[in-house]
């Protein structure tokens, strides 16, 4: 289980814009793209190096293509990432205020304390 | 020496900004009375006539990441660019400037250090709304200059609530021993009850009602004994998923002293969650 690679996928992705609408209209390139090419880029870092090691399971891969935010909870990926990015991909549908992050929230309702663990 | 002449404890809540700068019909129901409690709550740094601003907040996944983690970080830099895409994105904050008071930083690195708390620090840091939310509420001309102090309330292993109201205690001390005739506030934001990302985000109150009265009486009267004995890293997982922020309330409480009662206390109960608001005046209410 990779929590942390979870984690950097949502932050680089919720991070800059034109990933964010391709993680939107088109998961499955974004996120193989997003695993070849960024997954092991050292951040806050000088380029010339990488990480060689890090790569998703293929559950989290499918939670992540699917946008499976609820799998995602219960894989421990932290949920203030999760929620802020898919506030950036599917708040603009909405008919009326916080109807997305209403039904966010109520997607999770079968989850009890304590919540998935999500120190990585 | 210096002096601190108030002591600000508050949530940060990024709709602030938004909610009271709509008109007509986008202007929400609840915004005038916020804005009441805000303009009240914002007289009262106004009155301490502070010089300079220490500000306690906890960056949201902006610059401090999971690769490279620190627990408590100061700002020591000239300036300080602040808010970010996602933040101008999800909330409309506007982007700020803000200048540094790199003197007072160096002081508290120094004296930190000696006092036992080993600080990161960061010679280029831009700050988020856990900061520019009470520059918005508190001070909105953005003139005073700051030293940006951050705690991880979000990515654990976290810090245990006791260190948070310790580090609080000395940046109390270490600020009313460094050498200069500015007035300082120290400004402090964090939570009440809190969930975000899980299914109890979003209701018509905060997830925990009773903790945020239980919390509010705490602060109030700077009850750190049952507020130590209560909170626990294991225990603020119940009140919501993000109430660990509830650490930075709790730093402020140190700042403040224990026992201290505020003199200013106010709350605003909205969906999602409950806002609080407190200020000291650790040598007397200014005239």
């Amino acid at each position: 289980m990779s929590k942390y690679l979870l984690d950097k996928f949502l932050y680089t992705v919720d991070r800059d814009p034109d990933l964010v609408e391709r993680y939107r209209e088109e998961p499955h390139d974004l996120v193989t793209w997003w695993e070849a090419e960024l997954a092991n880029a050292v951040l806050n870092c000088h380029t010339g190096e990488a990480t060689t090691w890090l790569r998703f399971t293929d559950d989290e891969r499918a939670a992540l293509i699917g946008h499976d935010h609820v799998r995602l909870f219960e894989l421990g990926a932290h949920p203030f990432l999760t929620l802020t990015l898919f506030i950036a991909m599917f708040e603009r549908d909405n008919s009326e205020p916080l109807e997305y992050q209403k039904a966010f929230g109520a997607r999770l309702a079968h989850f009890d304390m304590p919540y998935p663990d999500i120190a990585t | 020496m210096a002096s601190i002449v108030a002591v600000i404890a508050s949530t940060h809540h990024p709709f602030y900004y938004r909610a009271t700068t709509a008109t007509g019909a986008d202007r929400p129901p609840f915004a005038d009375e916020w804005e009441r409690k805000i303009l009240a709550f914002r007289e009262t740094l106004t009155r301490a006539n502070p010089d300079v601003l220490v500000m306690v907040g906890s960056d949201h996944f902006h610059q401090l990441w999971l690769d490279n983690m620190p627990q408590f970080l100061v700002g020591k830099a000239p300036f300080y660019d602040a808010n970010w895409y996602n933040e101008e994105r999800e909330f409309g904050l506007p982007r700020m400037l803000l200048k540094g008071q790199e003197d007072l930083s160096a002081h508290v690195l120094r004296a930190g250090l000696d006092a036992g708390f080993d600080l990161a620090f960061s010679n280029e840091l831009r700050i988020d709304h856990s900061i520019t939310c009470p520059i918005i509420t508190l001070r909105p001309e953005a003139d005073l200059p700051i030293v940006p102090i951050y705690t991880n309330i979000f990515a654990p292993p976290l810090p245990q609530p006791s260190r948070f109201v310790k580090l609080g205690e000395t940046i109390r001390q270490i600020v009313e021993e460094w050498p200069s005739h500015l007035r300082v506030a120290v400004i402090g934001t964090g939570h009440l009850s809190l969930e975000l990302g899980g299914p109890r985000q979003f209701g018509p109150h905060g997830p925990d009602p009773d903790f945020d009265r239980r919390a509010v009486e705490w602060i109030a009267t700077g009850d750190l004994d049952n507020c130590l004995r209560e909170v626990t890293l294991d225990s603020l997982h119940s009140p919501g998923n993000a109430t660990h922020g509830f650490m930075d309330f709790m730093l402020m409480m140190g700042v403040a002293g224990a026992g201290a009662k505020a003199d200013h206390v106010d709350t605003l109960d909205l969906f999602h969650t409950m806002e609080a608001y407190f200020t000291w005046y650790p040598n007397g209410a200014p005239s």
